[in-house]
């Protein structure tokens, strides 16, 4: 089994009278986990107490071995943090300002310079690092942030809502490159956002929070695996009878039902296209194929509408 | 590497130091006063005064200039004394004071207005560390315009009038000393502090000065109303002033203060009550970066 990335023991933050994080226990293990939740659930709180930004008023939390409440600079200079609001200085120019962030994180002086350069190109901001970044563009400001935290060579990167107020183009680069950095295997993730299709995209583990609490704590790669073996499809054709017993003997587990409907279970290394293939050969069109297990969507609804989430 | 390889790549190398990562601040400040060419002329400008009162040092040990002008016995118009070294550090102070609401808030308001605190505090980087990083601009430029030209004229006196004279008044170097330094924490504080709550940097400048002026104002008026001295612990100039009369002269005092940092005579308040009102305002001031300077603000 992986080492914890994450580990919370108990964590609690507490903001005056009231409880924002309410003991969380978790082990986060996962190469990108995504933290999901409504406003106001607390997924901005985690990330700012896991670094360091407010006290826990009890328990604690692990990032990659170091506790975070005796370890704290040790464990800031594990991270690269790239924060959900506009945080730069608008003045200096974006890699200049890459570099400032560079040399505070500990990098020398001429790497932080050469390692600024390479950052705004790698978020393709290239020929723009010259220029101030308060004339940027919305989604030149937010590569201009997943720069400054890359720059310094994390291994442990906090994303906070980093597809905010981008349009669609901009969106797909910025998953993109996101899922070229997990795909590194170098760094770990750690996605924070409202949108699920970004969690869906980025990250192997979620974690959602309701309230302060954990609602539901997930697998996303082991859903899709289980989601790849189960499928309910929606046949016309000829003769469903022939197809079933074409499956049957590729090794599927089949039950038919009404109005062509089938439910089947895929043996372990068939692929999909030889359902297609099969069908074909049969005379059977394949209206509709849905994966029947739950998507994030289908977790994340339950999880909201579960009367108490789980701490 | 070259620059275009668009690649991610992990950093393996060498980190620098705690010690290096805080010079960074400062160092990227520098270039930034460095661009304007207004705070460079009037940083320039500030040694005038230290070079003038050098070329009175050299004059007064010099009387063939004087006798080459015709001007025998001018040399004794001008006394190298308390009063010569306390109008120094008064002058060089008032400067200080105007650089200081110059540079001191585009410090910190910049990095506040533009959310830039939470990348800063999200590196090994701690709170204390970013305002000693920020602060270190202003005690550096503060200190070579205040103490160094200042301890620069007593050695020069020193080194015209002998070893005995420097024996005789080695309390004027500490007092230099000290008396700057105090003045400098108080600007430098004063700076970061104001520029931290009002985020805007020519506001903030402007506050600086109603600090010092306007407040000795009220205390002036609360002086008239109330037929009392107890208004000057709002007037800053006094409070130092009276604080640097005891570092030059101990308690046998012969002056008033320095231009622009006097005690009037028959006003004097007791000279704990003016270390307790700057020791109080370094406190206000420090409580006021302590609650603005974080990486996220909380919103209760």
């Amino acid at each position: 089994m992986d080492s914890a990335v994450i580990e919370l023991d108990g964590l609690e933050v507490r903001f005056g009278n009231r409880a924002i994080l309410k003991k969380l226990k978790a082990s986060l293990t996962g190469r990108s986990i995504g933290l999901l939740g409504p406003n106001g659930a607390g997924k901005s709180t985690l990330l700012n107490t896991l670094l360091g930004f407010h006290k826990p008023s009890s328990g604690t939390a692990r990032i990659l071995g170091r506790d975070i409440r005796t370890h704290a600079r040790e464990v800031r200079s594990l991270i690269g943090y790239m924060p959900e609001n506009d945080s730069f200085i608008a003045s200096m120019s974006g890699v200049r300002f890459v570099r400032l962030m560079a040399e505070l994180a500990g990098l020398p002086r001429e790497h932080a310079l050469e390692r600024a350069h390479e950052a705004f190109f790698y978020v393709g901001l290239g020929e723009v690092r010259y220029r101030a970044l308060g004339t940027y563009s919305l989604g030149m400001k937010q590569s201009a942030k997943l720069a400054q935290a890359i720059a310094h060579g994390p291994k442990l990167l906090f994303l906070d809502e980093p597809t905010n107020g981008l349009d669609p183009p901009a969106r797909t680069r910025m998953i993109q490159l996101i899922q070229e950095i997990r795909d590194r295997g170098d760094l770990h993730l750690i996605l924070s956002s409202h949108l699920l299709r970004d969690v869906e995209e980025c990250c192997d583990q979620v974690l959602i929070l309701k309230d302060g609490n954990i609602a539901a704590f997930c697998n996303l790669e082991e859903e899709r695996r289980a989601n790849r073996r189960f499928l309910e499809i929606e046949t016309r054709g000829s003769n469903n009878g022939d197809f079933l017993d074409a499956m049957e003997k590729l090794g599927c587990e089949t039950a038919q039902g009404a109005q062509g409907r089938i439910k089947l279970i895929l043996p372990d290394g068939l692929e999909v296209r030889r359902l297609y293939e099969v069908a074909a050969q049969q005379n059977v069109q394949i209206r509709r194929l849905n994966h029947k297990r739950d998507s994030l969507e289908d977790i994340f609804l339950k999880a909201m509408e579960a009367p108490d989430a789980r701490s | 590497m070259a620059v275009y390889k668009k690649t991610y790549r992990p950093y393996e190398g060498e980190l620098t130091s705690p010690l290096k990562r805080l010079l960074v601040i400062p160092r990227y400040a520098f270039e930034d006063l460095h661009r304007s060419k207004f705070l460079t002329i009037f940083f320039c400008a500030t040694f005038l005064q230290p070079l003038i009162f050098a070329i009175i040092i050299y004059v007064q040990h010099n009387a063939t200039v004087f006798n080459l002008v015709g001007a025998q016995g001018a040399n004794r118009l001008i006394s190298i004394n308390v009063v010569f070294f306390m109008s120094s550090l008064g002058w060089q102070s008032m400067l200080a004071l105007f650089l200081a609401s110059f540079i001191g808030p585009g410090q910190v308001s910049p990095d506040l207005a533009n959310n830039a605190l939470a990348l800063y505090l999200a590196r090994p980087f701690s709170r204390t560390e970013y305002v000693l990083g920020k602060m270190s601009v202003l005690l550096i430029l503060l200190s070579a315009m205040t103490w160094v030209p200042g301890l620069l004229l007593f050695s020069y006196q020193g080194y015209l009038e002998g070893w005995d004279w420097m024996k005789t008044n080695v309390r004027f170097a500490t007092a230099i000393f000290f008396g700057a330094w105090i003045w400098i924490l108080i600007l430098s504080l004063l700076a970061l502090a104001l520029s931290a709550w009002v985020k805007w940097k020519p506001a903030a400048g402007g506050l600086m000065f109603g600090v010092f002026f306007v407040a000795a104002g009220f205390g002036a008026t609360i002086n008239a109303v109330q037929r009392t001295n107890w208004g000057h612990l709002f007037n800053i100039s006094y409070l130092i002033g009276s604080v640097w009369v005891w570092l030059f002269e101990g308690n046998n005092k012969t002056t008033n203060g320095a231009v622009f940092f006097r005690a009037p005579q028959g006003e004097e308040l007791p000279l704990w009550c003016s270390w307790a009102a700057l020791a109080v305002l370094c406190l206000i001031c420090l409580y006021m970066l302590a609650r603005k300077i974080r990486g996220t603000e909380v919103v209760k």
